[in-house]
């Protein structure tokens, strides 16, 4: 009797942990999905819809407000410049990062728990006070207003998580598979191409991805140092600020959608720079 | 052919002594283990031959070529790790044939040579599986299969059973003594399991404290350990040791009897015994029964002695129980001798 009693209540606290469960995920969902719902939404209606209320929850796809974007004047050199930053920048923080995270998983040196500090330390003074300092420094060197130079910024800002990230991978292949590896005929360069870069590889992808969406999502920056090829966040943030409603959510989905596929794209690699599939 | 010398080596970590003045001689397609407690050394050894650790000082001479500034791949050997190093994003094929493609062989003769080294170590129906798919023991026949794909002139281990259940470390055991000694290979394998050390070995070389205490064949460490530490370390249970003081020249009293025993100048020493040398008799060592445990084949049985603990390995159908009086006699010629000041045997 006390038995089923408490096989009752052990399955009912079951039962609500699970609805806890299933409950929680839903509203993490809608937390991420609604706006993104809703920016689609606006988006693709008119203009009269997206001003009037109660909204619609299905789209009208009236792709006005889209085409008006498509071929507003700079948009297209706007988008083509924040993918050229953004890969500058996930090749320039990955070049950097991974060689800086490889020495610090696998050698010991003076002042390596300071140089980790520091790492991080980067990250702790806000780019408005870094960027006008950055910005005249740029325009002494020549490199304001150019791809390159914004690159250079985002790498700053992406390089801590390149390095702790790659770090991280490193120190979670053993050097016994390096050592395996040099006794097999391997110097330390053909070790590490043939042995640690295949296992690490979708980890760099993550971080790389990571930088590339560090650098797409940034506009202070862009703002600042950019005036003729600007970014898309930069370029968007100009021009939205006196356009109408429904352009506002035009260039909103404009800016989410490509870092939405990029991500969707590479996922299993994001996956693995969690650790959930890494081997 | 490849006869391996180490000479003089040393090695510091920082302040810590690790290895200190090493000479050993390894005979070509020899099988020499190293073995001692964990710390002893032992394993840096190894990885100074292999030339992941760099001596502080020594040579190490591998065929008659010095190699202890070469880098591992260009020193002949080939090693297998404790944890296997499978490399995990191969497949068995290529682990094993790894070391060949460094080589740049021929395809077929990649194929010929590790399908004949993953026959030899009853892997052959493995060769496209990935290391995830493999057991611990699967990964060993790998690692190994992977060295003696290479052809070395020296193939080195380092614990490589360590990480097996009892049973299959049995079975490998036996099977890798098998394998190794028809490749003709010189073989260094490192542990610290002295019933390994015993099976495998054509010489043992017993470490202690960053220094090699013996080395010699099996049953002559068994039999005639070096020192002290040897003499403890080796035999399961280890040797019985009693005070010995000198009576007159080559007498001495060991247990309140007089016995003969070494002509030297020390008064003092240590009368040393195996257990497995002892034999209830009516003249002996006196001894109280401590405890008795039965092992099936045997009755280890902890005596007082002396007021020393003194262990016996008594036939199973001997009739003792603790608290018992025992009268045990050594075998005369297994009684060893030892220095208490240097540790050393005397004789």
């Amino acid at each position: 009797m006390t038995d089923a009693a408490t096989i009752d209540a052990g399955a009912d606290t079951r039962r609500t942990g699970r609805y806890l469960y299933v409950a929680s995920v839903v509203l993490l969902c809608a937390w991420v999905i609604v706006p993104i719902y809703f920016l689609l939404i606006n988006t693709l209606s008119s203009p009269e819809t997206v001003n009037s209320f109660p909204k619609p929850f299905l789209p009208e796809f009236d792709l006005a407000s889209l085409t008006f974007f498509a071929n507003f004047a700079g948009m297209l050199t706007a988008l083509k410049n924040s993918i050229i930053v953004a890969a500058l920048t996930m090749i320039m923080s990955i070049a950097v990062g991974a060689p800086a995270g490889y020495a610090l998983s696998r050698f010991d040196f003076r002042g390596k728990e300071l140089f980790r500090l520091l790492i991080l330390l980067t990250r702790a003074f806000p780019l408005p006070l870094l960027a006008l300092p950055l910005a005249v420094m740029f325009i002494r060197t020549g490199l304001d207003d150019t791809a390159f130079g914004l690159a250079l910024v985002h790498t700053t800002l992406a390089i801590p998580f390149a390095v702790l990230i790659t770090y991280s991978l490193f120190s979670g292949i053993p050097l016994e598979l390096e050592e395996a590896a040099w006794t097999l005929g391997c110097t330390r360069f053909t070790a590490f191409t043939k042995v640690v870069l295949p296992l690490i590889l979708p980890g760099i992808t993550a971080s790389a991805i990571f930088a590339f969406v560090i650098s797409w999502n940034e506009v202070f920056a862009a703002a600042v140092l950019t005036i003729e090829n600007r970014t898309l966040t930069a370029f968007l943030l100009q021009n939205l600020d006196t356009s109408p409603l429904h352009l506002k959510f035009a260039g909103g989905f404009i800016l989410v959608v490509p870092a939405l596929i990029f991500i969707f794209a590479v996922r299993k690699y994001l996956f693995a720079m969690w650790g959930i599939a890494n081997r | 052919m490849a006869e391996i010398q180490i000479k003089n080596v040393a090695k510091t970590f920082g302040t810590y002594q690790a290895l200190q003045d090493i000479n050993l001689t390894i005979q070509d397609q020899e099988f020499m283990v190293l073995l001692g407690a964990s710390g002893c050394g032992k394993t840096t050894l190894l990885r100074i031959i292999a030339g992941l650790e760099t001596a502080t000082t020594g040579e190490v001479w591998i065929g008659g070529r010095r190699v202890d500034h070469l880098a591992p791949k260009d020193r002949g050997i080939a090693m297998v790790f404790q944890n296997y190093a499978v490399f995990p994003h191969l497949t068995v094929f290529e682990n094993i044939g790894f070391g060949l493609r460094m080589q740049k062989l021929p395809n077929d003769q990649v194929k010929e040579r590790v399908e004949r080294t993953a026959t030899l170590m009853h892997i052959e129906q493995l060769l496209q599986r990935y290391s995830g798919e493999l057991s611990g023991g699967q990964r060993q026949r790998v690692a190994v299969a992977r060295a003696l794909a290479m052809e070395p002139d020296v193939i080195l281990m380092d614990e490589p059973l360590s990480n097996l259940d009892a049973l299959l470390r049995l079975e490998m055991r036996a099977e890798l003594k098998g394998v190794l000694a028809d490749s003709k290979t010189t073989t260094i394998y490192v542990t610290h399991d002295q019933v390994e050390a015993m099976s495998l070995a054509d010489r043992i070389s017993v470490m202690h404290q960053g220094r090699i205490i013996q080395a010699a064949s099996p049953i002559e460490v068994y039999r005639n350990p070096a020192a002290e530490f040897v003499a403890g370390f080796i035999g399961n249970p280890p040797m019985n040791f009693l005070k010995a003081v000198a009576v007159e020249d080559g007498q001495w009293k060991v247990a309140g009897q007089v016995i003969d025993g070494p002509h030297t100048d020390a008064t003092r020493l240590h009368y040393a015994v195996r257990p497995e040398d002892l034999r209830p008799a009516d003249k002996g060592l006196d001894a109280i029964v401590r405890i008795v445990e039965p092992l099936g084949a045997h009755l280890l049985v902890t005596c007082e002695v002396d007021g020393t603990m003194f262990r016996a390995v008594l036939d199973s159908d001997l009739a003792v129980k603790s608290k018992d009086s025992l009268t045990l006699a050594p075998q005369p010629d297994r009684v060893r001798w030892f220095d208490p000041q240097s540790t050393l045997a005397v004789s």
